[in-house]
């Protein structure tokens, strides 16, 4: 129910009255984003003031991780951003290599990436998924989790799940490839190709699309900056930042792939952006199937039960929503002392202020879908 | 830029904050007092740290440790800015006119933590609701819903 | 007796509406199915044949809620205001060179116009459910059939024109072959203003994105709201109907049964493609939709009624 309250009474020039509209677009959504709760004051049609209200998938990870070992926490991790969780593990696995020193084998590596870019691939096809439901177009929905579905088929022959793998550990990763893995993994991508590049001409070409998602929610490049905005949403406004290029990590360097940069801004940039990125992501992946030798999966000499040295380490990793990075504080103890998690939509969700300003409340949905938002990963 | 390079850079243009950096696993770590945590923030952003990565905190027992993950685009560089500020009263100065994405991380911190963070724009509870007692991440909140798991090792 | 044949034509149009709505479910569901590159209904009954059974069933089982706050009367009576014009727009529609139920002397006009009073309908469900998203639904959802009366109303013009009469039976004796390329601009108008008139996708954003919840249907439930999809399907039902009895020629004016089959024939094909659109295209806002009409609509219309003024009086 809508409740209307009038703070002052807003009036326009010829001294007419205006009251605010106060519309909850409440924590569920018939739209496929997530718990968030947008509290819209509009003018007409008009929002004048957005205000996003999160802490509805709280669960205290941060807390909890306290009383848990550096292996008991890979589960915790994967349940953050749980679209992502191939990277939200390792982001976190890197933090504990850090802090211990581990150096973990290529192979592993290798694999880790190979893993990565598959699941960029998987959470880029729920977000554009979820952008066409929005607007209407359910093929496009169905067709991006068709896209999905083969690739989280490929990882279920790998570690046995679906959406919460657990796969990249401190040291390595759980399991190696299967065999003919890598066969099907080609098809897979021959498949993505194919579809992704439907599903652009159909959905990014269609008249209709264009009007609803060009010129909504435009994000200048400054603004994303000063904000902190990472990843597709800052790329589409012109941000030239990309950790996997600037401040590479892991074995990246040896791969040869491109940055998609959007001009605009607005919603249409950044699921073009994101379509580009799934070609990128399958470029990297078939580099990586080619450059893969044999090797041990695991680091060796890995106690049991890992106890860094005391100090803090903090690294971070490109998953598809932006920068994900782990803060970890040890204290010599088998369980760290601080966990904490900078999770990328936390950074950007906080645009949505800025973002939804002066566009009507059919378009806030599009907006908050844009910026991509798990809220495993924004509440923790 | 890597760290060596920081440092020197630093080291040039704020002879006064030189002492204060360290080098901590590979990351350069930038240690103040809480006095001089609002000048060296304005030091590093004029600096070239245009990206807030994070503000944390972390209990310390008997202080908590304030920490802003600070990156520059430019400079392809990322380091940390750490203040220990007193438990009994925890205060520091808001960085949102520095950098506008410490307004959600510093209602985090004042949530999980209690540290009040001056001339913040509008600091409440962020996760909690509004009406919760108590701020979980101290070391020493006390909850009778926390169920302890043993230690197996 | 008119009156008792008149109740026997209204009840069995109802039933015809019924009919092919239960039908639709069927195919609309294997439609977008295919479109989707998956099946569609399969497991209930074969090839998912009772998939409509199911549903209806499941729509008679629901609750039947009236919410506390809502002006009752008006609840309830808002589906019957929505499903009656549509269904009696079905007495005019010619199924065959005399074969139809109500020759009036203003027949296109009745089937124009009555319809229109669905309008009211609408305002009123959204209305009296004292729920401010169902009453934004229902006031954009009149806007929208409001505005595109105009396109429809003009096409049809152009064909009133060219026929020289507005009795069906007369437009349909005087259909030619080539009527279809002079009047292709007033059939894709009508088409498309018919579309946005029956509030289907993908101009449903009255019932199906105002304020992300589900407009003036918010409210209704069970078989309510049963008569508001009947009315949906009843309304694509007449539009092709009319289209193929108007632009085709009811059959290409094949007499009798055989030129019944092929209105019903070439109305189910026109169906069909609506269905189509509905499942392929997002859906625009409000006011693009609003420009679309006026801007976009509304001068073709004008135009086809320029190309037929010019070609008629050189053919008489």
């Amino acid at each position: 129910m809508v409740e209307v309250e009038s703070r002052t009474p807003v009036t326009d020039e010829s001294g007419r009255c205006v009251d605010e509209l106060l519309i909850n677009v409440g924590p569920s959504h018939p739209s496929t984003h997530g718990v968030c709760r947008l509290i819209a004051r509009l003018d007409g049609e008009v929002v004048t003031e957005v205000e996003p209200v999160i802490g509805y998938l709280h669960r205290g990870l941060e807390k909890i991780a306290e009383n848990r070992t550096y292996l008991q926490i890979v589960p915790l991790t994967d349940r953050l951003d749980y679209v992502g969780s191939m990277y939200a593990n390792w982001a976190y696995c890197r933090a504990v290599e850090r802090l211990a020193g581990i150096r973990v084998p290529e192979h592993a590596e290798y694999l880790r990436v190979i893993t990565c870019e598959l699941q960029r691939i998987a959470s880029h096809m729920m977000s554009l998924g979820s952008t066409g439901a929005d607007t209407g177009a359910g093929t496009v929905f169905i067709y991006a989790f068709d896209v999905r579905d083969r690739i989280v088929d490929l990882f279920e022959d790998l570690c046995g799940a679906r959406l919460t793998y657990s796969y990249v550990r401190p040291g390595g990763v759980s399991r190696d490839l299967p065999e003919g893995w890598a066969d099907k993994c080609r098809e897979a991508l021959a498949y993505t190709r194919t579809y992704v590049d439907k599903m652009d001409k159909l959905f990014f070409g269609n008249s209709i699309a264009r009007g609803r998602l060009k010129g909504i929610g435009v994000l200048d490049p400054e603004l994303a900056v000063a904000w902190g905005a990472t990843g597709p949403t800052a790329r589409a406004s012109g941000v030239d930042w990309d950790l996997r290029r600037d401040d590479p990590y892991s074995v990246y360097p040896r791969f040869d792939f491109d940055i998609p940069l959007g001009s605009n801004g607005d919603i249409y940039d950044r699921g073009r952006v994101r379509i580009f990125e799934c070609y990128e992501s399958c470029r990297i992946v078939e580099q990586a199937l080619e450059q893969l030798e044999p090797g041990p999966i695991r680091a060796e000499g890995l106690p049991r039960l890992l106890r860094p040295r005391p100090g803090d380490a903090y690294d971070h990793i490109e998953s598809a929503r932006g920068s994900l990075g782990v803060y970890l504080v040890s204290d010599g103890s088998p369980k760290p002392w601080r966990f904490k998690v900078r999770s990328p939509t936390f950074s950007n969700l906080s645009l949505v202020r800025v973002l939804g300003v002066g566009h009507t409340i059919a378009d806030l949905p599009l907006i908050l879908g844009s910026l991509d938002p798990v809220f495993g990963e924004v509440d923790r | 830029m890597n760290v060596t390079e920081l440092r020197e850079h630093i080291c040039e243009t704020y002879p006064d904050l030189c002492p204060l950096f360290s080098l901590e696993f590979g990351d350069g770590v930038l240690t103040v007092d809480p006095e001089r945590l609002r000048q060296a923030a304005v030091d590093l952003h004029n600096f070239g740290f245009d990206l807030l990565g994070m503000v944390t905190a972390v209990d310390r027992g008997d202080a908590f440790e304030l920490v802003y993950r600070l990156r520059s685009r430019v400079l392809s560089v990322g380091m940390f800015l750490k203040c220990r500020i007193p438990r009994d009263e925890p205060k520091a100065p808001s960085m949102v006119d520095l950098w506008p994405a410490a307004d959600w991380h510093e209602r985090e911190v004042y949530d999980l933590f209690g540290v009040v963070f001056e001339g913040h724009p509008n600091l409440r509870r962020m996760f909690l609701p509004e009406d919760w007692k108590g701020h979980p991440l101290r070391k020493d909140y006390v909850d009778d819903n926390i169920i302890r798991r043993p230690d197996y090792f | 007796m008119p009156f008792l044949g008149g109740v026997i034509f209204g009840l069995a149009a109802v039933l015809l509406i019924c009919l092919v709505s239960t039908v639709n479910i069927w195919w609309e569901r294997k439609i977008a199915g295919r479109v989707h590159l998956r099946y569609g209904p399969q497991t209930t009954g074969p090839l998912g044949l009772m998939q409509p059974l199911a549903d209806m069933l499941k729509l008679l089982f629901k609750e039947d809620i009236t919410p506390a706050a809502s002006d009752r009367m008006v609840f309830r009576m808002a589906p019957l205001l929505v499903f009656a014009p549509v269904a009696m727009s079905m007495v005019v529609i010619p199924f065959a060179l005399g074969w139809t139920a109500l020759d009036s002397s203003v027949g296109i006009l009745f089937f124009l116009a009555v319809p229109s009073l669905s309008v009211l309908g609408i305002l009123l469900g959204g209305w009296s459910s004292r729920n401010s998203y169902a009453t934004i639904g229902g006031i954009r959802g009149a806007a929208q059939m409001i505005s595109y009366e105009v396109p429809r109303s003009l096409s049809i013009l152009a064909v009133v024109i060219v026929a020289g009469s507005i009795r069906p039976s007369q437009v349909l004796e005087a259909w030619q072959w080539w009527w279809i390329p002079l009047l292709a601009i007033a059939f894709v108008v009508f088409i498309i203003a018919s579309i946005a008139e029956t509030n289907r996708a993908p101009f449903d954003l009255a019932e199906a994105e105002s304020e992300l919840v589900a407009g003036y249907i918010t409210d209704y439930s069970g078989f309510r709201m049963a008569v508001f999809v009947l009315t949906e399907y009843g309304g694509i039902l007449t539009t092709a109907l009319f289209a193929s009895a108007v632009f085709f020629g009811a059959g290409f004016r094949l007499g009798g049964l055989v030129g019944a089959i092929a209105l019903v024939a070439t109305a189910f094909v026109l169906m069909s493609f609506i269905l189509w659109v509905g499942w392929v295209f997002p859906r625009p806002r409000a006011d693009q939709l609003m420009s679309f009409c006026w801007k976009v609509l509304t001068p073709m219309a004008l135009v086809q009624l320029v190309i037929v003024g010019v070609v008629v009086p050189w053919l008489r």
